[in-house]
């Protein structure tokens, strides 16, 4: 019985969120700072570093930390705010159990009330309808250790194959897309490669909002006279300055960059002697785009023909460059060919495995990259192994020492496992950092599914609104509450520190994991008594996986500032950047081109849905908002959704900035105020996603997934928009009472 | 030598970049965090015309070297420390008339409505005294607020420094630094200067309507 046990707004006043606006103590208190502890922050996979100030076991500030080589102190709002979800009232604090009868719709139950009735139904539901019936999904913004251990978890102590993350969401599209075409999944570069590009192409990534450091490397490649070239939907903040703007239509970034090559192939900007000695299936890419000319793409893309020559010979006869792209070209059901195509570009002009050279995502989740290494994903084991090669079921079994049968199979993919709860296939979940009612595409489909579950148990620090479905409900850890690793989005192995012990009787997660193991008879596979071990064992296990940490230790780890993988031996330093002197990770060494045709997205617009909606992030709110929609002084930076619309689209339709609009889809409808502004295609509206229920813009999106990545297309689809009556102001509350007062 | 720590020999210089901005308001965060006013930021930042531009502006307390926000002062509450550092009026003295807060060429001061005073940027007083870096140039994630060297910031930033104004017939000379693209080339242009074509159409609707 998994629906919510009272209505939304009698869960949000017990549990949130509610607005955390000042330190423990308050602004004043002038604490004694107990310690300061070098950790780095929980939000996206810049992972800068950051001290944390710590009074009486509280989090109570932050302190730059200059030291660390990747952000030098710098911090986004988020980072700057990250200490305020410590002592917060929403914390949870105690287990829990559903109970209409009970004030908030939940009652307190103890942590072995909760664990027996936990493995009682995971008992039940697997005796009843099958091991498989009961699933699993999981979070990166876990720590390397966490991501490791939930996979073992899932398939040794829960012996099913549906275990899932978050990451289908976020950057599998990436990810099978460098698989495919250079044989291993990590960013090419170490950031620092970035201010040694002579141009740097940003293609679907707001960068300032989303990833704000990497703005001041790409200023560093600017100060050396390196062009910049934004290809995005919006004006976004970085664009405004850019030297070149590709104004793309949403979904249309294959079209792009396929005229791109045939720009390159026509003017000959290609590196012939890099493309024979190091790649295969040149030909093929060339053919598919024979076509591919920039007047046709003009149409496809609606960016003008002459732009798109600007930018194949900005790239094309620049000596180094480097293209980051992100979620823009990721999240479509053409997400991998997206990425294949931008990867053509940078083989066919040799741009990889040299300083100042690649074509690189940007992980998006706190612990994306080293979380989708380990054994979280349904198809994988550690070391980022394919969990359908025997080869290498074989080598984990005997690290975990099991037989290799013990081990189940591929499992079903986020999306496929939501659809597959909502066809009564599935009866069970557990769900460790992972929102899907706020984050999955389609989220009343979502919140369906969720109440079909006989039985949901979460593990979180605050009440998500996934948690408002769940039937129990288990305190863990927040980020600064355990220690353990992470891996950055460039591939560095850094130490998350603990700052303080858990508050109440809220637990570290793997604590919780090992009791669960404990009763469900397995404990023989989770000999751990600190993360530490966990760690060690995760770096045996990736020995010989192409995510190889077989020489990186704690010590190494903070002594040195991050390790990059591959570290495949003791002693070894890291490897910073990847495919140097040509060398790429498939069997015989060679990069592969693909032929990329292009394809429509799974929805295009019609006279009854006339309008492009894309969906996005603002820099003050992190993924689901579950933590940061609780921190007053971000929430005050953008207090809820706005639908970004050009003049040329509201006008017509009689709508000025601040009026507020009915966005319709196939799936749902959404009322919000309008914002107004001509930094955006007029064929497109933009809503960010981080807010729930009435305010979610997935309820809108689609639950159409890329073929290979199962990553759903949260950036394109066709809706309408209208006049809903009504108007707010959009003035900024904060300078009204700055001058008024408060009280 | 890390950034944001400096020697007293060092002589460090704040420095705006504006057209780096990126409108994130780390810098608004950081500063209610400074340790002499936590939980009040001083510091603006300004959405110059959203409506046409993401172009936001930060602003610091440029620490004029003659500060207009002190000449009219009545009640002698506004003082500069022996470093040139401009400081929020006096608690005892300030008599919360606003005067500053009308006068200053660039908009610094902020009258506080509950604690009855002026308030404004003091270049994080305690910290540059420790050698630290002010915590808005510390976090800033674009280095559009920056600090350090004028040796440093010519090595490796573009760009020149500028720190002389002309508000009609009043001089102004500032101690913070601002960046333009040529200090000889006449009125400053937050937008850096770039030319970029693109920005006269950016979405190539001249280029559609011919096309259709």
């Amino acid at each position: 019985m998994a629906r919510p046990p009272i209505t939304d707004e009698e869960l949000i006043a017990r549990y949130g969120p509610h607005l955390n606006e000042a330190p423990p103590g308050g602004w004043d208190a002038g604490l004694q700072i107990d310690k300061v502890v070098n950790t780095h922050c929980c939000f996206c996979g810049q992972q800068c570093g950051i001290k944390l100030k710590v009074h009486d076991n509280l989090v109570v500030g932050f302190e730059p930390w200059y030291d660390f080589p990747f952000n030098e102190g710098k911090l986004c709002p988020k980072g700057v705010k990250r200490y305020l979800q410590g002592g917060h009232p929403d914390r949870l604090l105690h287990s829990m159990e559903r109970d209409e009868t009970a004030p908030g719709g939940f009652r307190n139950i103890t942590w072995d009330q909760a664990l027996d009735r936990v493995v009682s139904e995971i008992r039940r539901i697997q005796a009843e309808y099958g091991d498989d019936a009961f699933a699993m999904l999981s979070g990166v913004s876990l720590t390397n250790e966490k991501s490791y251990l939930v996979g073992k978890f899932a398939r040794l102590a829960l012996h099913t194959a549906n275990l899932d993350y978050n990451g289908r969401y976020c950057m599998v599209s990436a990810g099978t897309g460098n698989k495919k075409a250079l044989g291993v999944d990590r960013a090419p570069n170490p950031w620092s490669d970035i201010p040694l590009a002579d141009v740097v192409w940003v293609a679907g990534s707001n960068v300032a909002e989303t990833f704000p450091i990497t703005t001041s490397y790409i200023w560093r490649a600017r100060d050396r006279g390196a062009k910049l070239i934004v290809q995005d939907p919006r004006v976004v903040p970085l664009a405004r300055t850019a030297d070149l703007f590709l104004p793309v239509r949403p979904g249309t970034d294959s079209a792009l960059f396929g005229a791109v090559l045939h720009v390159l192939v026509d003017r000959d900007w290609l590196d012939h002697d890099f493309i024979d000695a190091h790649t295969l299936h040149f030909d093929d890419a060339a053919a598919a785009v024979a076509d591919m000319t920039p007047a046709w793409a003009a149409g496809i893309t609606g960016v003008p023909a002459a732009r798109i020559e600007e930018a194949a010979e900005l790239w094309g006869t620049s000596a180094t460059g480097m293209m980051l792209h992100a979620r823009g070209i990721e999240q479509h059901t053409k997400g991998v060919d997206n990425v294949l195509a931008a990867i053509n570009l940078g083989l066919a002009t040799g741009k990889f495995g040299k300083p100042g050279c690649g074509v690189s995502t940007i992980t998006g989740q706190g612990n994306g990259q080293g979380g989708r290494e380990h054994g979280h994903k349904c198809d994988q084991l550690p070391g980022n192994r394919d969990i359908t090669n025997p080869e290498h079921r074989a080598a984990v079994a005997k690290v975990w020492h099991c037989d290799e049968s013990d081990i189940p199979g591929k499992g079903l993919p986020a999306q496929e496992l939501i659809e597959a709860i909502h066809d009564g296939t599935i009866k069970g979940l557990l769900s460790i950092c992972f929102n899907p009612a706020v984050s999955a595409p389609d989220v009343n489909f979502t919140r369906e599914a969720l109440d079909k579950l006989e039985f949901y148990a979460v593990i979180d620090f605050f009440l998500s609104e996934s948690g408002h479905h769940a039937d129990i409900v288990m305190p863990g850890s927040l980020h600064e509450e355990d220690e353990g690793t992470s891996t950055s989005g460039e591939g560095r192995i850094i130490k998350i520190n603990a700052a303080v012990t858990p508050p109440g009787e809220a637990r570290r997660d793997w604590e919780i994991l090992l009791d669960i193991a404990e009763r469900l008879g397995k404990s023989e596979y989770f000999p751990y008594t600190n993360t530490e071990e966990i760690f060690e064992e995760l770096c045996r296990a990736s020995t010989g996986g192409t995510a190889d940490y077989t020489g990186a230790t704690w010590r190494r780890i903070e002594d040195e500032m991050g390790l990059f993988w591959p570290v495949p031996e003791a002693g070894h330093p890291g490897t910073p950047r990847l495919y140097e002197g040509g060398k790429f990770y498939h069997p015989d060494g060679k990069a592969r081109f693909h032929a990329v045709p292009y394809k429509l997205s799974a929805e295009v617009v019609d006279g009854d849905y006339p309008v492009l909606l894309t969906t996005g992030r603002v820099v003050s709110q992190y993924l689901s908002g579950t933590q940061t929609r609780r921190i007053a002084a971000l929430v005050a930076q953008y207090p809820e959704p706005l639908c970004e619309m050009h003049p040329m689209l509201a006008e017509p339709l009689g709508i000025a900035d601040g009026d507020l609009v009915t966005v319709t889809s196939r799936r749902g409808t959404i009322t919000l105020p309008a914002h107004v502004v001509n930094t955006i295609r007029p064929d497109t509206v933009f809503i960010p996603y981080h807010w729930p229920g009435h305010k979610a813009a997935n309820q809108l999106t689609i639950r159409a997934v890329d073929p290979l990545s199962k990553m759903p297309e949260f950036k394109v689809a066709a809706v309408r928009v209208e006049r809903a009556g009504g108007h707010v102001e959009t003035t900024d509350v904060r300078d009204l009472t700055l001058q008024d007062g408060r009280s | 030598m890390s950034r944001g720590r400096f020697g007293i020999d060092d002589s460090p210089v704040f420095v705006i970049d504006q057209s780096r901005c990126i409108g994130c308001e780390a810098c608004v965060q950081a500063c209610a965090e400074c340790g002499t006013h936590r939980g009040q930021s001083l510091i603006h930042l300004e959405r110059v015309d959203r409506a046409t531009s993401t172009q936001t502006a930060p602003m610091v307390c440029m620490h004029c070297e003659d500060p207009t926000c002190a000449q009219v002062c009545p009640a002698d509450a506004i003082k500069q420390t022996e470093e040139g550092i401009v400081q929020s009026a006096l608690k005892p003295r300030c008599i919360g008339c606003s005067n500053c807060v009308l006068a200053c060429p660039f908009g610094v001061p902020k009258y506080v409505a509950d604690f009855d005073q002026m308030m404004k940027c003091d270049m994080c007083t305690d910290r540059t005294s420790e050698g630290l870096t002010p915590m808005c140039a510390s976090v800033c994630p674009s280095e559009a607020l920056w600090y350090g060297t004028i040796k440093e910031f010519n090595d490796t930033r573009s760009g020149s420094l500028f720190r002389d104004f002309m508000f009609g017939r009043q001089e102004v000379r500032t101690k913070v630094y601002t960046v333009i693209d040529d200090a000889l080339g006449g009125p400053l242009d937050v937008l850096a200067g770039v030319t970029r074509t693109w920005l006269d159409d950016p979405f190539g609707l001249d280029h559609v309507q011919a096309t259709s």
